[in-house]
């Protein structure tokens, strides 16, 4: 797995339950190091077994932390640059939508060995639209509660409001029901294109 | 056909943002919805083109005829205003223009980065053709993924000293160990630095270790590297190269006489008896040394050789002394030179 990944869920982690909560888990998955580092590759086993280790700690589903670090990749002030990256695919919540189909290429032409699952956006009408998320059969079908979270999130952000529904998965694909109830529901957060973070 | 000159303007507007139209008297009739907020809001109909924009290339006379004669060229332009912003453009006649007004189509080019900030230009300033919001997109990301690679390198420079420093470290004493020496003496030959080799074995060190013991030993080593320390400059090399075996590196040289005066202080502190628990350790040291300026062309095995050499005589000569190597020191047959060392 991307070290991108797993530096994501310790973030998350640290900047939630805190410092010793991290270390505890790392030492509990036996990471033999007490970071990851986002530039490089580990065993794909490592994310999983954190996964189940944080949920375990925190007695909450997996799904539900998943959904967490997705909103926590959008909201989080340490994760201001992943918020900024995707605030540059549209100016509202709608194109916003409609870009993801482009989101794995724009991840990949940041780092180039970042592979997300591909997006597929129907759009029922201007209001109702369902994102497939496909994996492959052989990759737990995780990564579309991320995506509720995230999106949830960048709604937020944009100042939109939704209603999103993860429909479950199966033939390693997931279903996410947007249903979009107003678009300028609230002001939303600020973006400028030139307003490099540090 | 083209249509009437306000649809005209609008699908300018549309297509090329930036774009301005000058009239064949010099005169901007219209400017595309970026450029004028680029240019602050301010009216700009009826301002002449030459006072707004400075071309920089192709070289030509501020004149229309001119501008004209550039059209399907690349363009290099300045800013007037404070800002100076430079651009990139290109310039086309209107076709069908009963008046032969131009078109100017203009970038930022590379400063585009810049520009956004300066102009606050958001996604909707670009034509939706334009890749500067991708670009835009991408620098950031690049930069934010070349951070995070700055700081992985910083971590690995960081992890590959200490362990170069460990693997050179003695752990005991903390001087350096044998792995150093050549590194140190490679360094100073190929610098053509003068240097002097000093080789010191302690004498009595193993009647310590065997009638007190082990912990006994450690300490005198200790207490060893400590007068070494001591006794020596800040730049000098003191490296222990196996069990009561010591090398000085001093650079830059001290003088032949100066080395004999450093011996015999050498000699003299770590002849003091040294405290362990309740006993008492005395023990001495034998040097031999050779200095680098001797050799036409000093060469690390040849004066190690020399050093250990001017060692074993000292050791022969009685112990507790220090000989500089001279060459009628060195052994006539490899036999004599095991003896000796069998005999130390």
């Amino acid at each position: 797995m991307h070290g991108l990944i797993n530096r994501a869920i310790e973030m998350f982690v640290r900047d939630t339950y805190g410092r010793k909560a991290w270390v505890a888990l790392a030492v509990r998955c036996d990471l033999g190091s007490t970071e990851f580092e986002a530039m490089l590759t580990y065993d794909d086993a490592i994310t999983p077994a954190l996964l189940r280790g944080l949920a375990r700690e925190q007695d909450k589903p997996v799904e539900t932390l998943l959904e967490d670090i997705g909103t926590y990749l959008v909201s989080h002030p340490s994760a201001e640059r992943v918020r900024r990256l995707l605030r540059f695919s549209g100016d509202d919540f709608t194109e916003f939508l409609r870009s993801l189909d482009d989101l794995p290429a724009r991840a990949r032409l940041a780092v180039p060995d970042l592979i997300l699952p591909r997006l597929e956006l129907r759009e029922h009408n201007l209001q109702n639209f369902s994102l497939k998320v496909c994996h492959g059969a052989d990759i737990p079908p995780v990564f579309g509660h991320v995506l509720v979270g995230l999106l949830r999130a960048m709604a937020d952000d944009y100042g939109a409001l939704v209603l999103l529904d993860h429909k479950g998965g199966s033939g390693g694909t997931e279903v996410i029901c947007v249903n979009l109830l107003e678009s300028a529901f609230a002001k939303g957060r600020s973006f400028a294109l030139g307003q490099v973070p540090r | 056909m083209i249509g009437q000159p306000s649809q005209l303007c609008a699908l300018l507007d549309t297509l090329c943002p930036m774009h301005v139209m000058v009239d064949p008297t010099g005169h901007i009739r219209h400017a595309g919805p970026t450029l004028i907020k680029v240019l602050g809001g301010a009216p700009v109909r009826g301002r002449r083109f030459f006072e707004m924009f400075e071309l920089l290339r192709p070289t030509m006379p501020c004149t229309m005829v001119a501008l004209r004669a550039a059209s399907g060229q690349r363009l290099h332009l300045r800013l007037r205003d404070g800002s100076r912003s430079e651009m990139k453009g290109v310039l086309m006649p209107l076709p069908d223009g009963p008046d032969g007004a131009l078109v100017v189509n203009l970038s930022f080019g590379l400063s585009v980065v810049a520009a956004v900030s300066r102009y606050d230009l958001t996604n909707a300033d670009f034509a939706a053709t334009d890749l500067t919001v991708e670009m835009l997109y991408l620098v950031e990301a690049k930069s934010a993924a070349m951070d995070a690679s700055r700081k992985l390198n910083l971590r690995l420079q960081g992890a590959k000293i200490a362990a170069e420093e460990q693997a050179f470290t003695d752990t005991l004493t903390g001087l350096h160990n044998r792995r150093a020496l050549e590194p140190v003496l490679t360094r100073l030959i190929e610098a053509g630095e003068d240097f002097a080799l000093m080789h010191l074995d302690l004498d009595h060190f193993k009647q310590v270790n065997d009638t007190l013991g082990h912990a006994a030993g450690d300490h005198v080593l200790e207490v060893v590297a400590a007068i070494l320390r001591e006794e020596t400059r800040k730049g000098d090399t003191i490296i222990r190269a196996g069990g009561d075996e010591f090398v000085l590196i001093f650079a830059p040289l001290i003088k032949a006489g100066n080395l004999n005066d450093i011996a015999a202080r050498l000699i003299r502190r770590l002849e003091q008896p040294i405290a362990f628990r309740d006993q008492i350790c005395r023990i001495s040291a034998s040097l031999g040394s050779t200095l680098s300026h001797d050799y036409p062309d000093p060469a690390i095995e040849r004066m190690m050789e020399d050093a250990d050499c001017a060692l074993y005589a000292a050791k022969e000569a009685g112990r507790g002394r220090h000989l500089a190597f001279t060459p009628d020191l060195r052994p006539r047959a490899p036999s004599d030179r095991a003896a000796a060392r069998q005999r130390a």
